[in-house]
């Protein structure tokens, strides 16, 4: 909202610096997002004056300008030369003197038109920054002041405006009053009266002719309506132009411009209609009817349902209430009669209208956070007044007011201990009477604090105590509270086991030399087609979107690797070919038995291109293939200490010989590994191998919670251990992890390590044949162990290697 | 010949030779040459034997001198040529040391925003909070209805908030937490929860995805100077010891009183530069609004429906930060894209 100072300066003294009634604002809550300045400048304001044009000649040698001798005031006259074809001896114009800084930001100048001189310029409305108006010259009422006066003393043409930003619970300070309180309990300024004060209302009856049926109280709990005869539509007053422009708004006409006014004023909207165009002179508040359609002001023909609410006339509906109103009933320059309406909606209602016809509204924006009924009068008596100084109306003999107020004020009791309690610091009880009087609450002593009646103005947003401490603290200054900590009475801060062993998982993969990234929730079903997901996959099981920003972005995911491959993608076409990612988050399924999603906190992997780059003694470094991704998957699993290890088995997006599926405990599948599938790679526009691996770690870390954070000493150095090699010729088809297993099995307790370090194929171990080499490692917890034992466990090994998967012996 | 003149020859030769000789491997054949088991001197010696008494002592001695007068000229002759050659050898490892050295290992990092995650826990760890996480789809009830929103809040608006159906929604705010905290255990509860948050939200300034920081304390006696002291805490931890923060009264629905906070600026002196020109970070304001906070309205303890949570009983204050904004201050970064993107450009600048 726009607070143009100048305007509040007639209720409270906003205090000479506007950045500083900023911050004093925005100490108390009311948040200032700039300050703007509205009009001429204030440097050189004194230059624009009024001025009387003694004589209008023709310029000699210009067709169109004329040649002005204007009193401003001073001893001789001043010759400006004028374009403006109304311009007239006679006539008392606003002068703009050299000096004077334009809204535009020219600074005047001394000139020579065509070789007449020319000491400043008549201005018109809209270099003033008042209107639309370039017709002509702005001509000001004869009597408007003598030549010389300030114009900036007739109506604000030079003022600063704040920029606020409310927050939606005070919608009493959507009106200037309603700031001039706020800025009055901030900075102390005495505030005036307010400007309903002492204006006399006629009294509340009923009107020949007209009538109000409010069908729906319960969405309209006050409706109020004065009417005037005899209005004559015509412009508005600078002054009056001169507050609208500066809050934003244009001027329309006379009728229209007091109801905007008024509302920029006081914060309640209000509704002219041009009584004439109210068929059969009757209004009904009632709630539309499904598909019901109505042209709104700005001549779109907007589709109601049933709980908007509308006002009809006998020829239908005439306007949405709270909203916008009909073009059938606005008031034209014909209209002689004026139904002035003012009313209260309530706000969620015309909140939801709002919404759903995609239509905000000033009225609107005010109405959606709930006004009081009380505010409905306040706005009649301004409007009241103005229509009879402005338009020359008079108004019938009652006020049709249908509601009536609101109910009583709330007294809320508010302790001295429990401001204290909450703030953490004591506000003396005369401290907090003044704050609250300030703010127009009342107040009077209580045994433990005060009771304090709630102002109409804020009844819904006010009720309880310690709405009542915010009240307090807020105008004393948050600030200025005391910084202490909390007892924190046993508390202690800590990661969970859970948490620490992820943040493992990570740094493991980090010091392997990864990138963490962060990629989308979002996915699509293109996605999916793209992994080559068959239709029953589970990973199609996708949580869908109601309400997605874009197809793109229309499910949640339930993978890793296809953020992985888009970042891939994108690092790829940007020339970094060479890349080691990782992604840790949460993956999605929707879940038929619960109406939240099943979220697993996923750890996803890919490696592509060379681990290092080339260099001087290195031309060539190896590429990453499925077994770097497993020397990673192998990295992870040891700092984790749990046993993953990777059999065969495919996937639809991954080369269907280098894929496996990866195995906790040796039972339980946690997820895959291998190359994605040349086909898929191509899809995201790679055009090299790419590993990658993707597992549950939800599921890897609630094993590995169980010992990996439980590490006990076992002794492993007092005795030293036996290290022998042992090549077996076995089918090819074998895998080496059984082998390994089997040579653990027979090994016994001695074997405290096996693993393949070699692999031969050839002539020499014949067709469909293969050598493994491998190394054993034997110890005894308590004792050296001799070559004869590690002969002995070794030879079981060979035997069961021999029995169980026909493998020889070799050399 | 006499045998002692062919001893004077072979020396001679032998003497020849070892000077000659170029290398510790040449030298080591003429050794073999000389003094080896086949040749002549040592045959020599070993024939003395043989010899007629009367010459017997004359040959072997000559010949013993020859012998170590040769072992002594080729110790003599190798100690130098084997210095010369170590010198070469040692000249010819010479390498250009200024070339790049063999990388050991590839580099990793986290994500810049995973970096201000950890970093975020850890202040709050240090403050004696733990950490939790929960649900990213939320129900209705969690998201908004426990934290004491108006049934027609505007945060609830299809044009704000992603629905999954009419009563669950991607979480817009880690707020949720709260409750679902407070529901699991009982005060006193110190706990903070950073999460991944979505709303409709997608230009310059905001990614329909994001991360915040949520923060609660409740206990019997918390109070909003607690708040002030523990987000000064952070502020100084995270953004350095010079940092003062401000609190400004504000709204949330789901706080009473509420108040936003604002750390002071580190990139200026009173919001200018030292050109004179207007600072960029905090627009000449010399403030940046870092946090909303305030203390938990009694509406969402009473929506935690458990007796230990009565708000007469016990009070507390909660605290919300936005992740990319808070890594944006610490590291200057101008354009949330960049932390989606996922560049190894702008990855590889952090950590
Ligand atoms: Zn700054």
């Amino acid at each position: 909202m726009r607070l143009p100072l100048a305007w509040l300066s007639e209720y409270v003294h906003p205090g000479g610096d506007p950045w500083e009634l900023a911050d004093a604002l925005s100490a108390t809550g009311t948040e200032v997002a700039g300050v703007d300045r509205f009009g001429i400048k204030a440097e050189g304001f004194e230059h624009l004056v009024v001025g009387k044009v003694l004589t209008a000649e023709q310029h000699p040698d210009a067709d169109r300008l004329k040649v002005c001798t204007v009193d401003v005031g001073e001893a001789e006259p001043a010759q400006i030369v004028c374009g403006a074809p109304n311009v007239a001896a006679g006539q008392t114009v606003a002068v703009a003197r050299p000096g004077t800084v334009m809204p535009d930001g020219m600074k005047l100048k001394k000139a020579k038109l065509r070789g007449v001189e020319s000491q400043g310029m008549i201005v018109s409305e809209r270099e003033l920054g008042l209107g639309d108006d370039h017709s002509g010259i702005m001509v000001l009422p004869d009597d408007a002041a003598s030549p010389g006066t300030f114009v900036a003393e007739l109506f604000e043409i030079s003022t600063d405006v704040l920029e606020l930003e409310l927050t939606p619970n005070r919608p009493d300070c959507l009106g200037i009053y309603g700031m001039a309180r706020e800025v009055h309990a901030s900075n102390g300024s005495p505030l005036t009266p307010p400007p309903w004060t002492g204006v006399e209302l006629p009294p509340v009856g009923e009107l020949d002719g007209i009538t109000i049926d409010v069908q729906v109280p319960e969405l309209c709990p006050r409706f109020t309506a004065l009417v005037y005869d005899d209005v004559t539509i015509g412009p508005s007053p600078h002054w009056l132009k001169a507050r609208l422009a500066a809050c934003g708004q244009r001027s329309i006409n006379n009728v229209v411009d007091i109801t905007n006014y008024v509302m920029l004023l006081t914060g309640q909207p209000l509704h002219a209609f041009d009584l004439d165009r109210v068929a059969g002179g009757t209004l009904v508040v009632r709630t539309a009817n499904a598909g019901e359609q109505i042209t709104t002001l700005d001549d779109e023909v907007r589709t109601l349902d049933e709980q908007m609410v509308v006002i009809d006339d006998a020829d239908g509906p005439t306007s949405i209430a709270g909203v916008m109103g009909g073009a059938r009933s606005e008031v034209a320059d014909t209209t002689t009669r004026v139904l002035m309406e003012v009313a209260t909606w309530i706000g969620p209602n015309i909140n939801r209208t709002s919404w759903k016809l995609a239509l905000r509204t000033e009225a609107s924006g005010r109405f959606e956070k709930g006004l009081a009924p009380e505010q409905t009068l306040e706005a009649q008596a301004v409007a009241h007044q103005l229509m009879l100084e402005l338009t020359g109306a008079t108004v019938r003999p009652a006020l049709i007011d249908i509601g009536g107020p609101g109910p009583d004020p709330a007294v809320i009791r508010l302790r001295s201990a429990r401001v204290e309690g909450l703030l953490g610091t004591s506000i003396p009880a005369e401290r907090q009477e003044a704050i609250l009087r300030s703010l127009e609450f009342g107040v009077t002593p209580a045994e433990d604090g005060l009771d304090v009646t709630v102002p109409a103005f804020r009844r819904l947003d006010v009720t309880r105590e310690a709405d009542l401490v915010e009240e307090v603290a807020r105008i004393d200054g948050v600030d200025n509270l005391p910084a202490t900590l909390p007892a924190r009475r046993g508390a202690a801060g800590r990661l969970s086991p859970m948490q620490r062993l992820r943040r493992r998982a990570e740094d493991a993969l980090v010091g392997r030399g990864l990138r963490g990234i962060m990629g989308w929730s979002f996915t699509n079903a293109g996605v999916f087609d793209r992994l080559r997901l068959p239709a029953d996959d589970p990973r199609r099981q996708a949580v869908a979107l109601a309400n997605p920003m874009s197809e793109d972005h229309a499910l949640l995911r339930t993978n890793l690797v296809a953020s992985l491959l888009d970042v891939a993608a994108h690092n790829v076409a940007r020339g970094a070919r060479d890349l080691r990612l990782f992604e840790r988050g949460a993956v999605y399924f929707a879940d038929p038995d619960d109406k939240l999603a099943d979220e697993h906190d996923q750890l996803g992997v890919l490696l592509t291109g060379r681990a290092a780059p080339p260099t001087w003694n290195d031309g060539a470094p190896a590429t990453a293939d499925v077994f770097a991704a497993k020397g990673v998957l192998e990295a992870l699993a040891t700092r984790l200490r749990v046993d993953l290890s990777v059999r065969h088995a495919e996937q639809p997006f991954l080369h269907p010989g280098r894929c496996g599926e990866i195995v906790l405990n040796g039972t339980d599948v946690v997820g895959w590994l291998g190359e994605i599938h040349p086909l898929v790679a191509q899809a995201w526009e790679i055009d090299q191998t790419v590993a990658a691996f993707e597992l549950d770690l939800g599921a890897v870390l609630a094993v590995a919670v169980e010992h990996a954070l439980v590490e006990e000493y076992e002794d492993v150095t007092s005795f030293p251990a036996v290290r022998q090699d042992l090549a077996v010729v076995i089918d090819s088809a074998v895998p080496a992890a059984d082998v390994v297993a089997a040579a653990r099995k027979a090994g016994g307790a001695l074997l405290a390590d096996a693993g393949v370090f070699d692999i031969y194929e050839g002539e020499q171990v014949g067709e469909g044949k293969r050598s493994l080499a491998l190394h054993l490692e034997f110890r005894a917890p308590d004792r050296t162990l001799t070559d004869e034992d590690a002969d002995g466990a070794r030879a079981k090994i060979v035997a069961a290697l021999t029995e169980q998967l026909g493998a020889v012996q070799r050399g | 010949m006499a045998v002692t003149d062919r001893i004077t020859e072979i020396q001679a030769e032998a003497e020849q030779a070892i000077a000659a000789a170029g290398s510790t491997a040449e030298l080591e054949e003429l050794r073999v040459r000389f003094l080896g088991r086949k040749a002549e001197l040592p045959n020599l010696l070993r024939g003395v034997a043989d010899l007629p008494p009367a010459e017997r002592g004359a040959v072997g001695k000559a010949a013993n001198m020859a012998r170590q007068a040769l072992e002594g000229l080729i110790a003599q002759r190798e100690e130098a040529l084997a210095g010369a050659e170590l010198d070469a050898q040692l000249e010819r490892d010479r390498v250009d040391i200024t070339l790049p050295g063999t990388p050991a290992q590839p580099v990793g990092s986290l994500h810049v925003l995973h970096q201000t995650w950890r970093e975020l826990e850890d202040v709050f760890l240090g403050l004696g909070f733990t950490v939790m996480d929960g649900p990213e789809v939320e129900t209705v009830h969690y998201n908004f209805d426990a934290l004491n929103h108006d049934p027609q809040h505007p945060a609830r608006a299809w044009t704000d908030t992603f629905y999954v159906a009419d009563d669950v929604v991607l979480r817009t705010h880690t707020s949720p937490m709260q409750v679902r905290a407070m529901e699991a255990h009982p005060p006193p509860l110190y706990v903070v929860i950073p999460g991944r948050v979505y709303r409709r939200d997608h230009d310059a300034t905001h990614l329909p995805q994001f991360h915040q920081v949520e923060g609660l304390a409740v206990d019997e006696d918390i109070t909003l100077a607690d708040l002030k002291g523990t987000l000064l805490s952070f502020a100084r931890t995270v953004f350095g010891d010079e940092r003062q923060i401000r609190l400004r009264p504000h709204f949330f629905p789901f706080t009473e009183p509420s108040v936003e906070i604002d750390v002071s600026c580190s990139n200026c002196k009173g919001g200018s530069m030292k050109d004179g020109s207007r600072c960029p970070v905090c627009k000449g304001t010399t403030w940046l609004e870092i946090l909303g906070a305030g203390m938990v309205d009694p509406n969402v303890l009473r929506a935690v429906g458990a007796d230990a949570y009565d708000p007469d009983k016990v009070q507390g204050f909660a605290f919300g930060m936005g992740i990319e904004r808070i890594a944006m201050l610490k590291h200057g970064i101008p354009d949330l894209r960049l932390y989606i993107e996922n560049d190894v450009r702008f990855l590889e600048q952090f950590g």
